[in-house]
C-alpha cells in the first residue's frame, strides 16, 4: 500500500525522533536518516521504521527522519503515528501496536 | 607490540618513534628528573609596551618553533584568535601549539592555522567541535599529545615541552609586567595554568586591555619573567568567561546522582573533620556541593581545603567556615573568582603544585575525596574523558588523571545519554586507569572498584544506594539502548594520550570516513 499524504509525527527533543513520510508511487521504503548515533545505530534505526511502516502495510514511502537519541520504542511510536496520519487512519489499528 | 598496563595494543614503531614507554601503574615511585631554564634576555627598565601583536610577532616567532597560551579566558577568549591570526598572516610556517588547552571558540582558527601550514604540531589538555572532528578525521600529519594539567607542568618542568614564545592574556598589567587574573573587565581570577609558561618560556609577551599604574600588586605574574606587554582593545568577554550565577540543577536525574555521590562520601573513612576534596563543574558536582555543606553542618564536620577547579558553591563553603583553604589552580565562575580577590584564605597555585608527579609533592597527593565526571566508563573502571562514542574528539583531559589519585575517588556519570551507554564493554579511548577508579555512581545505583574491599565493605549497606557489579551496570546500559554498531578505525594515529607521568596510555586512531 502506497500512502496518501505527507504526515509528521515527533519533535526535536532530546531523545525522541521526528518521523516525516511523503507519498512515493513505488521504490520501496527510502529512509533519510539524520542522527548524532548514526554510525552506531544508524542500521537499527532504520530497520525499526521499516518494521514498523510494514506492520500497517505501508510498501512505498519516503522517511526523513531526524533522530536526537531515541530509544527503539520511541522510533516504533513515532513511526505508527506518522503512518496512520500519512494513511488517515483516524482510528488507531490496535492489532498492530 | 606490546601490552601497557591497562590492555592497549602499541607498536614498537610508535614507542620508538615518539620516543615513549607504555604506561605501567598509576604507582610512580620517586623518579629523579631534571628542570630546564628558559633563556634570558635582560633588561634595565625600558618601557615593555608595544602596541602591536604584529611587532612581537614579527620579532620573536620564527618557523618551527613552539608557542603558547592558557585557557583560562574559556568561552570569552579574545586573544588566541587574534595572535593566531598575525602569525598566520605573516607566513609564520610549522609551529608546535602547546596551549594549556583549546576551548571551542578558538576551534575555528586552529583548523585555519593547520591548513595554512602555521600549526603542524600540537599539545593540549583537550580539543572538540570542529578541530576535534578535524583532527579525528586526519587533519595533522603528526598526532596531537595529549597530556593532564599535572603532565602538561612536568613536561615544561623537564624540557619535553619547550616553549619559544608564550602569549598570556591578563584582566591587568603594568608597564613592566606585573599582572594578575583578579580585577579588570575580564577578570578570571587565578592564573594556575598560566604560571608555567610564565615561568619556563623563553619569551613572555603579555597581551592586556587594562595598563595600570606601576607597580602592579598582587603580581601573580612578575615583571622579572616578561619581556613584552601589549596593549589589546580587549582580551576576553566576561560574559562568556565563566557562567554569572552558578544554577543549581533541576535535573531529577542528576540531583540522584549528586545524592548517592553524597551518600559514599559521608559513609567512607575519608568523611571526617579535616578532610579534604575536589568537585568539578558539572551539574551533578555543584549538586553535591550543596549536599556536603548539609552533612557537614550535621555532623560538625569542616574540611581542610578544596582544591582545583573552583565554583561559587565552593567559595560559599570557604566564606562560611566549613572549607578552611581553597587551593585554587582556575576558577569557573565570577564568584569564585570575585572570592579569590577578597579572601585571602583562597589561594592561587600554579599547575605543578596542583597536579605535577615530578615535584616535590603536589597538592593532589594530599587529597582525600574527589568528584569526577566521564564521557564513558569500562568495565574495568578505565574512564574516558577524551573522546565521544564515535571516536571522535571531544573532550580534555584536564586534572582526570592527577585528580584521580585521589584516596577515594568517585565518578559521576548517568548510565545512558539519550541513546549512548556511558559504562560500555569497551570505550572508544582510555584516559585515566581503572587502577585510580574506586566507586562509579549512577542514577540506578553504584558500582565499587573490587580493588577497593575496605570501600566494598564500607558502601554496601547505605539505605537507597542499590550496588552492582561493573558489568551488571554495563548490562543495565545495553538493554536501555542496544548493542552498538562497533566504530571502525583506519592505521593513523591521530592522538596520543599520555598518562601525567609521561607513559603511553592510548593511542587514538582515525576514524574511518
Amino acid at each position: 500500500m502506497a500512502i496518501k499524504k505527507t504526515a509528521l509525527a515527533g519533535t526535536l527533543e532530546s531523545s525522541d525522533i521526528q518521523i516525516t513520510l511523503a507519498p512515493a508511487a513505488s521504490g520501496g521504503i527510502q529512509i533519510d536518516l539524520d542522527s548524532a548515533v548514526a554510525s552506531q545505530y544508524g542500521d537499527q534505526i532504520k530497520k525499526v521504521i521499516t518494521a514498523a511502516l510494514q506492520g500497517l502495510g505501508i510498501t512505498d514511502a519516503l522517511v526523513k527522519a531526524v533522530d536526537k537519541g531515541a530509544l527503539d520504542c520511541v522510533i516504533k511510536a513515532r513511526t505508527i503515528a506518522a503512518g496512520q496520519r500519512a494513511l488517515e487512519q483516524t482510528e488507531p489499528a490496535w492489532e498492530v501496536l | 607490540m606490546s601490552k601497557n598496563n591497562v590492555g592497549v595494543d602499541i607498536s614498537d614503531d610508535i614507542l620508538s618513534t615518539y620516543d615513549y614507554k607504555p604506561f605501567a601503574g598509576t604507582q610512580l615511585g620517586n623518579p629523579v628528573s631534571h628542570r630546564v631554564a628558559p633563556t634570558v634576555r635582560a633588561q634595565f627598565g625600558e618601557n615593555k609596551v608595544v602596541d602591536s601583536i604584529a611587532q612581537v610577532v614579527k620579532a620573536e616567532v620564527k618557523d618551527g618553533m613552539t608557542i603558547s597560551f592558557h585557557h583560562h579566558l574559556r568561552e570569552g577568549d579574545q586573544v588566541f584568535n587574534e595572535v593566531m591570526q598575525v602569525i598566520i598572516d605573516a607566513g609564520i610556517k610549522d609551529l608546535t601549539l602547546a596551549p594549556s588547552s583549546l576551548t571551542n571558540v578558538m576551534n575555528d582558527m586552529v583548523v585555519k592555522a593547520i591548513q595554512a601550514g602555521t600549526v603542524t604540531h600540537i599539545t593540549s589538555s583537550g580539543m572538540r567541535g570542529s578541530l576535534g572532528d578535524a583532527v579525528s578525521h586526519g587533519a595533522l600529519k603528526t598526532p596531537v599529545i595529549f597530556r593532564s594539567h599535572g603532565g602538561r607542568a612536568r613536561a615544561i618542568e623537564t624540557g619535553k615541552i619547550k616553549i619559544d614564545v608564550a602569549f598570556l592574556g591578563v584582566p591587568n598589567a603594568d608597564e613592566q609586567g606585573n599582572a594578575n587574573g583578579m580585577t579588570g573587565d575580564a577578570a578570571f581570577g587565578s592564573l594556575g595554568y598560566a604560571l608555567m609558561d610564565a615561568k619556563y618560556a623563553n619569551k613572555v609577551v603579555l597581551l592586556t586591555d587594562n595598563l595600570v599604574p606601576y607597580p602592579n600588586t598582587p603580581a601573580s605574574i612578575n615583571q622579572t619573567q616578561v619581556d613584552y606587554v601589549v596593549k589589546v582593545d580587549q582580551v576576553g568577554d566576561p560574559d562568556k568567561i565563566g557562567s554569572g550565577a552558578t544554577r543549581f540543577t533541576k535535573d531529577p536525574k542528576e540531583l540522584k546522582i549528586a545524592q548517592m555521590v553524597n551518600d559514599v562520601i559521608t559513609h567512607s573513612a575519608y568523611f571526617k573533620d579535616g578532610f579534604s576534596f575536589q568537585t568539578g563543574s558539572g551539574g551533578a558536582a555543584l549538586a553535591v556541593t550543596r549536599y556536603l555543606r548539609q552533612a557537614m553542618l550535621d555532623k560538625h564536620i569542616t574540611a581542610s581545603f578544596a582544591l582545583g577547579g573552583i565554583t561559587k558553591p565552593t567559595t560559599d563553603l570557604l566564606a562560611e567556615g566549613l572549607v578552611r583553604k581553597v587551593m585554587d589552580v582556575q576558577d569557573f565562575d565570577k564568584g569564585a573568582a570575585d572570592s579569590m580577590h577578597t579572601n585571602p584564605a583562597q589561594q592561587e597555585i600554579d599547575a605543578s603544585w596542583y597536579a605535577d608527579p615530578f615535584n616535590k609533592g603536589a597538592m593532589v597527593d594530599k587529597l582525600d575525596v574527589v568528584i569526577l565526571s566521564a564521557l564513558q566508563v569500562d568495565t574495568h573502571f578505565n574512564v574516558n574523558v577524551l573522546t565521544g562514542s564515535d571516536g571522535v574528539l571531544r573532550g580534555a583531559v584536564g586534572g582526570h588523571q592527577d585528580a584521580a589519585t585521589a584516596k577515594l575517588t568517585i565518578i559521576s556519570a548517568p548510565l545512558v545519554r539519550g541513546r549512548l551507554a556511558t559504562i560500555v564493554p569497551q570505550m572508544t579511548s582510555i584516559t585515566t586507569p581503572g587502577e585510580s577508579i574506586d566507586v562509579v555512581v549512577t542514577e540506578i545505583g553504584i558500582a565499587i572498584n573490587p580493588d577497593r574491599q575496605d570501600l566494598v565493605a564500607a558502601l554496601s549497606h547505605i539505605p537507597g544506594v542499590p550496588v552492582f557489579t561493573i558489568d551488571e551496570l554495563a548490562a543495565k546500559a545495553e538493554a536501555i539502548v542496544g548493542k552498538p554498531a562497533p566504530i571502525e578505525y583506519t592505521d593513523r594515529p591521530v592522538a596520543l594520550v599520555e598518562y601525567r607521568d609521561g607513559s603511553l596510555i592510548d593511542v587514538i586512531h582515525q576514524v574511518k570516513e
